[in-house]
């Protein structure tokens, strides 16, 4: 165990020094931030200063060298526009992006589990085919365009919803702002969350059926029924619980893919995230944010794998994590 | 019982009355981004200006049809070619409760004589003196007729609030854009309203300063809370579902919702910010020759473009200076015809044409990249085969540095609001050392331009130097040293109730101190 934990660690050391590289060796077409941060109007020798002021002058090298020296000891540098650590930034960011990545996944498992293994168990009921279509429906339509229809919809034309942002939230442990306990932040999570699963509920409805079907022309489903137990024991116990396995391993991975590309829901409904700060640090050539939100996010991924592969571990214990022979 | 009942009793008419109150005079404001910074100094930009309108008031300040009003001056008289005095308003209070004086006037002007942002705008003035305290003296270097337009940006600064160092040992009053500092995260102006409180790119709140010096102003808004929405349809999508109560800026595309809609008033205004192309005449030998410039603004109609892609959301230009700018020269109009640019090409040698290069950005100005993509198809009727380039801003200026097209969209608006602005920028010959035409990625160059713009501004007679100025403005035309396009327009949504026709400019920075609720 503890062996694959220190694996999993140089893994992730290695991912996050080959995105550093990757960040400065496109740094420079990521724009001038200087044109952000000062008028037009100023005049060249103005901006060279101020160019020369944040570093921006010296090769790609020596920047490189410096940004590594600062990271070792936990420094990312200071975001142009926030005026603060990245990090810190980014930190801040975080509660919002996890709770709407939160909320859309347990939309996602409450919905798609039972519809799953009702299209699987009776494909040729009216809303088996009612929901297959309606999937197909939805996997094809943009979530830009989910998210604006529902704002049309429910904000605009009925009224009901709050059209953007956290509304009230609830501090937490003085560091947390949840959206979770209080009637307008529950309100207002509703709309992004339910745009924010869409794209993946139909994958998953489907993933849950193609496995339930398989697993229902086993061999020990069979001699299952033919013992005689009750279809709901067959179905619940015996089949769903095999059927979980590669919906694990896809969905955690899926869900860390979600937490990273919640940019789109964020910027339509001004959901005050990580995905929405970055998608504007591209914007203003924020540089220092926007490596530090690449790294951070590919961190995130070592870590959410890792924690599929242990869960798994406690699901299916024939899974051997560090793949050694026994 | 009783009390306990009359307690209850009197606490729900206090909570009615201060529901009603809130209600009656909260502004929920949504604009596409939230000022940089609290220091009004650190950047010239339309969000910090705008920041600056609400929290502190300058000596004076521009008036809806491009006028001046007296703001912290009662009255000014010019003493001679090179000073203008200004009485001071007496009884002015600071957020902080310092009064203000002259000393804060003196202190503000060596503050923006070293900014970066700001002291451009202020080369041409050598000191501001205080004469007493309720008076101050405007020195300019020499002759300046932009005297009254320069003055709408000094905002006096609380001196006393912003003298000493802070918790880090730092200077309060320094201008820093690379990090976080005093005056960048605390505020102390004269203005309408205290910042109360502010989690950058997220939410600014507002109140009411209760000793604002201008009692006779018509606002009545108490509270300003102020979310950045940066989605163009999720703003409007905010305002017509009742969650913000005014927007800015409002799409073209979105005009039809709003009108349409029972709940919220459009209102739109001509703006003053020219969008053109500028033509290399370094890269490109044909691009020296006038018939062939002459020919490309010919094949430009600039009228479908304001119709079909801005949706009549512009004004069509033939030069730079909007109406209501001095150098405005009505005489010069767009110049739409087809067989004449092709005429001036043939006569020029070019019947067969040739390619050229563009560049514009796409999110930049409104609809720039559909913009470059009709004009590149009006060019090819002429031959001139283009091939376009478009790319978010944050590439797009690195690239207009390096000059890297042969055509190149610029947006431009006048800090002074005034015509010589733009040749400074735009159309003089470019010199490294006056640091002139730091703009004209064209090499446009014409001595008559860069002498006559130069004399304009030591003019200080408006009628002669309007004359000059319009004669600069004629000689580009003739020339055609640019391509330009069209002034694009400003827009502004609220819900129905909130007035904001009377306080919205060209200028775009809304007097909200003065906005009246119903």
């Amino acid at each position: 165990m503890l062996q694959f934990l220190l694996k999993r660690l140089l893994q992730a050391m290695l991912v996050m020094s080959i995105i550093s590289i990757a960040c400065f060796a496109i740094q420079d077409s990521l724009g001038d931030p200087t044109r952000e941060m000062a008028a037009n109007s100023i005049s060249s020798e103005e901006r060279e200063l101020l160019r020369e002021e944040l570093g921006l002058n010296d090769s790609t090298i020596v920047q490189f060298g410096r940004f590594i020296g600062r990271a070792v000891q936990g420094d990312l540098g200071n975001s142009y526009f926030f005026k603060e650590p990245a990090m810190t930034v980014i930190l801040k960011k975080l509660p919002a992006t996890l709770e709407l990545s939160f909320a859309a996944s347990i939309l996602i498992i409450v919905i798609s589990i039972p519809l799953g293994v009702f299209t699987a168990i009776r494909p040729r009921h009216w809303f088996s085919r009612l929901t297959m279509a309606i999937s197909v429906i939805g996997i094809s339509i943009p979530v830009f365009l989910t998210a604006i229809g529902l704002i049309f919809i429910f904000s605009v034309t009925l009224g009901w919803m709050p059209s953007f942002g956290r509304g009230e939230t609830v501090e937490m442990w003085g560091y947390w702002s949840s959206n979770f306990f209080s009637g307008d932040g529950l309100l207002h999570i509703i709309m992004p969350a339910v745009a924010l699963s869409s794209i993946m509920l139909p994958l998953f409805i489907r993933l849950v059926r193609a496995e339930m079907l398989e697993v229902l022309s086993t061999e020990y489903v069979k001699f299952a029924r033919a013992k005689g137990l009750s279809s709901y024991k067959v179905y619940m116990k015996h089949a769903l619980k095999n059927t979980m396995l590669p919906v694990i391993t896809v969905g955690g991975v899926q869900i860390g893919i979600m937490v990273a590309y919640t940019i789109l829901t964020e910027s339509v409904f001004q959901w005050p995230g990580m995905g929405f700060m970055f998608l504007e640090a591209v914007n203003r050539s924020d540089i220092p944010l926007i490596t530090a939100y690449i790294m951070f996010v590919g961190f995130l991924f070592v870590v959410v794998n890792t924690l599929v592969d242990l869960l798994y571990g406690v699901i299916n214990p024939m899974v051997d994590l560090v793949g050694g022979n026994k | 019982m009783k009390n306990k009942l009359q307690l209850m009793g009197g606490l729900f008419c206090a909570g009615m009355l201060a529901f009603t109150v809130v209600d009656a005079k909260t502004l929920r404001l949504a604009y596409d981004a939230d000022p940089v910074t609290l220091d009004i100094h650190e950047q010239l930009s339309g969000g910090v200006l705008q920041l600056a309108h609400m929290t502190f008031d300058p000596l004076i300040r521009w008036t809806k049809d491009l006028g001046f009003e007296n703001r912290l001056a009662t009255s000014h008289e010019r003493l001679n070619d090179t000073t203008v005095r200004f009485n001071l308003r007496k009884g002015v209070k600071f957020h902080s409760g310092n009064s203000m004086t002259a000393a804060d006037f003196s202190w503000t002007f060596d503050r923006l004589k070293n900014s970066q942002d700001f002291k451009g705008i202020f080369t041409n003035f050598s000191a501001l003196n205080v004469v007493d305290d309720y008076t101050i003296d405007l020195v300019t270097t020499g002759p300046y007729p932009l005297v009254l337009h320069t003055a709408t940006y000094i905002f006096p600064m609380d001196r006393k609030f912003y003298t000493g160092t802070d918790s880090n040992g730092n200077d309060k009053g320094e201008i820093v854009k690379s990090g976080a500092s005093f005056a960048s995260t605390n505020l102390s102006g004269t203005g309408p309203f205290t910042v109360t409180s502010r989690e950058q790119g997220v939410k600014i709140e507002f109140e009411r300063f209760a000793d604002y010096w201008d009692k006779s102003s018509p606002g009545n808004v108490d509270k300003i809370v102020f979310t950045p929405i940066k989605d163009e349809q999720t703003r409007v999508a905010a305002l017509l579902s009742d969650g913000v109560d005014m927007i800015a800026p409002v799409s073209p595309n979105d005009f039809g919702q709003i009108r349409s809609s029972s709940k919220a008033d459009l209102v739109t205004k001509a703006g003053t910010r020219i969008i053109m192309f500028q033509m290399n005449q370094e890269r490109r030998a044909e691009l020296k020759d006038i018939r062939v410039r002459q020919a490309i603004v010919h094949a430009v109609n600039n009228d479908a473009i304001v119709k079909k892609i801005m949706k009549g959301f512009a004004t069509t230009a033939g030069q730079m200076s909007p109406k209501g700018y001095l150098g405005h020269n009505p005489k010069l109009t767009p110049r739409f015809d087809l067989e004449e640019a092709q005429n001036l090409m043939k006569e020029a040698g070019y019947e067969n044409g040739f390619t050229l290069t563009m560049m514009a950005p796409n999110n930049r100005y409104v609809n720039d990249d559909k913009i470059a993509q009709a004009v590149a198809v009006m060019l090819s009727k002429i031959n001139i085969k283009i091939d376009l380039q478009t790319m978010p801003k944050a590439q797009y200026w690195p690239m207009f540095d390096d000059r890297a097209a042969d055509l190149m969209m610029i947006g431009w608006h006048s800090d002074t609001e005034d015509s010589a602005n733009f040749n400074e920028f735009l159309t003089m010959t470019p010199n490294s050392d006056t640091g002139m035409g730091a703009y004209n990625s064209g090499n446009y160059s014409s001595s008559f331009v860069d002498e006559s713009t130069m004399a304009a501004n030591k003019e200080t007679d408006p009628a002669k130097r309007a004359s000059m100025l319009q004669a600069v403005e004629e000689r580009i035309y003739q020339e055609a040293g640019i391509v330009p396009l069209h002034w694009q327009n400003l827009a502004w949504a609220a819900r129905k109730g909130v007035n904001i026709e009377p306080i919205v400019n060209a200028m775009n920075f809304p007097y909200l101190g003065d906005l009246v609720i119903d």
